[in-house]
């Protein structure tokens, strides 16, 4: 049974790269747990010579040309919801703090 | 009785020049700006569908063919990407993002002279089943105020209820136009899985998001299916069509429909199985031939669900890191902590509790016991209906086990929340369309009655529910 600590909720958000204050761990420690003891039911149905299903369509490899398509879209568009800009690039913060 | 026609003949008469796009328009506005109240909309695309309709009132005059669905006002849920007013998915994270390019099913609808004039209130992402997920406001039930209009699409479905436009799209991942569809009494509409384009709408759960349209009858949405189905580049999980979903002409007798038997006994309330009951009894008068189902796995499907969609849904949302768009901590020092931050302050709580479960069940440890076991089961579930569809044509039962709860009823109890999917998140589990059809009230509020097809069969579907739906009114 799913029964999480504090640390495993702040391991989850870690690695999920989501900052959480102080009431949501506890708030998401008895959440989670619940909703993990629910879903565990299904251990319990018997699954033997059955395969998973990773999707409904049975496509299998859609594939097109390699070629550029023009969209009519001008760059400015594109751009226009990023956060910083910096000559037509997208400007990340810097990785070492 | 509506003020909106059936669209087809909306379109006609614009045409025939007999009716105006500016004034169909300026009636949907009218409509929404008066009924604000119930929090329906989000944000109007005034200025666009003005000028869009002027265009098409002109082209008329000229003498063009302008499309079957000429100057038919609609309304666009807030995950769809269109011109004209912010794409939020009622999230904070997405305030102010603008639509770069249209979605596919948006510009289909546009090229048959459809107009979108707004953009509907939903649960955040389209995590929930009642719109109280919305970072924004919750939208209120068309016939009872105090109660939610069902979700995720419930601004969808109070919009059609109260005629604020002739109809509206929505989307389904475990039930999201189905249920505020039956709470809110209209029509609604999940296509099988890979009909319709997803391109350019918020992404929630790949294995299972479905769109369709929510109408006041079965032949809209039949032709807002028609005109919106079909493979698209640009969606590579896109099946081909059947030729013509608009040929309705069909009879209920012979048709063999089965009643799934685990949706009629436990936790269904007394009132919903009651008119559940009377319209399946109507159904067999008509002259189909009604039996009992057995799914055994049915129950089950919840649980599934609940451990894909928060899988799919902890990867879908990554893209929200503040770089590239959307909400970014402007106090962030560095990349990670940018990452950390804008997520934290950006998402509601629901996003961030599916992305922590996902985040589990995907977890090194964990992803067999819990993410591939779902997806085994859901073989089982697809094996389980695909032997059901051997023994009849359709299948039936009803869509929610209750009518419309009270705004609030829910909203400490998350799991609880998740239950209100119970009878709808299994075909999308298995990808089979899925109608919602108004079958009465009961004490004021509207049931809705769920009709399903196998996979594929969406034109047999919509040919059933045209019948099922004269009978039912």
């Amino acid at each position: 049974m799913a029964e999480l600590t504090q640390e495993d909720v702040l391991k989850l958000a870690q690695l999920a790269r989501l900052e959480l204050t102080d009431s949501e761990v506890d708030e998401f420690r008895a959440e989670l747990s619940e909703i993990l003891q629910y879903v565990e039911h299904l251990s319990s149905v018997d699954v033997s010579g059955l395969e998973p299903t990773h999707q409904l369509t049975g496509l299998t490899n859609v594939t097109r040309e390699d070629e550029v398509r023009d969209y009519g879209y001008a760059v400015a568009d594109l751009l226009k919801n990023v956060p910083d800009v910096k000559d037509n690039q997208i400007k990340a913060k810097r990785m070492l703090g | 009785m509506s003020s909106w026609l059936p669209l087809a003949d909306i379109a006609a008469k614009v045409q025939a020049g007999e009716l105006r796009a500016v004034d169909l328009v300026e009636q949907s506005l009218k409509s929404i700006n008066d009924q604000k109240d119930y929090d329906a909309i989000i944000a109007l695309t005034a200025e666009r569908a003005r000028a869009r309709a002027k265009d098409v009132d002109a082209r008329v005059a000229k003498g063009e063919k302008i499309g079957r669905l000429a100057g038919v006002p609609f309304i666009a849920k807030d995950n769809f990407l269109v011109f004209g007013a912010d794409t939020t998915a009622a999230s904070n994270i997405l305030k102010g993002f603008e639509a770069p390019y249209q979605a596919t099913a948006i510009a289909k609808l546009e090229a048959e002279g459809a107009i979108c004039v707004a953009k509907a209130n939903l649960d955040a992402f389209a995590h929930g089943a009642s719109t109280e997920n919305s970072d924004f406001f919750t939208t209120k039930n068309a016939h009872d105020k105090t109660r939610v209009p069902g979700g995720s699409s419930g601004g969808s479905a109070t919009a059609v209820a109260l005629d604020m436009a002739a109809f509206a799209l929505g989307t389904d991942t475990g039930g999201s136009i189905r249920q505020p569809a039956s709470f809110s009494g209209v029509v609604g509409y999940k296509p099988t899985y890979g009909l319709v384009s997803r391109s350019g709408v918020v992404a929630m759960a790949s294995s299972t998001d479905v769109i369709g349209p929510l109408t006041r009858g079965v032949a809209d949405a039949a032709l807002v299916i028609d005109v919106m189905a079909g493979r698209d580049d640009l969606d590579g999980t896109t099946i081909d069509r059947q030729k013509d979903y608009t040929d309705l002409a069909d009879s209920l007798k012979g048709k063999k429909v089965g009643v799934i038997k685990e949706y009629m006994s436990e936790g269904l309330s007394a009132g919903v199985k009651q008119n559940i009951e009377t319209a399946i009894e109507k159904l067999r008068k008509a002259g189909a031939e009604i039996t009992e189902v057995s799914l055994p796995s049915i129950g089950m499907a919840l649980a599934v669900y609940y451990i894909i969609c928060p899988a799919e849904v902890s990867s879908n949302l990554g893209r929200y890191d503040g770089q590239r768009y959307g909400y970014s901590d402007p106090d962030a020092k560095d990349l990670e902590a940018s990452y950390k931050q804008s997520r934290g302050k950006g998402f509601g709580k629901e996003a961030k509790r599916r992305i922590m479960i996902g985040t589990y069940v995907l977890s090194s440890g964990y992803y067999d016991a819990y993410y591939k076991q779902a997806q085994t089961v859901r073989t089982k579930l697809i094996n389980e209906f695909a032997a059901a569809f051997k023994k009849v044509d359709f299948l039936v039962g009803p869509v929610a086990p209750t009518t419309a709860f009270k705004i609030g009823a829910n909203t400490a109890d998350p799991l609880q929340m998740y239950l209100c999917d119970i009878m709808t998140a299994a075909v999308n589990i298995v990808g089979n369309p899925s109608i919602s059809l108004p079958a009465g009230t009961s004490e004021g509020l509207p049931v809705g009655l769920q009709l399903m097809a196998p996979s594929k069969a969406d034109h047999q579907l919509l040919s059933l529910a045209k019948q099922a739906e004269e009978l039912l009114v």
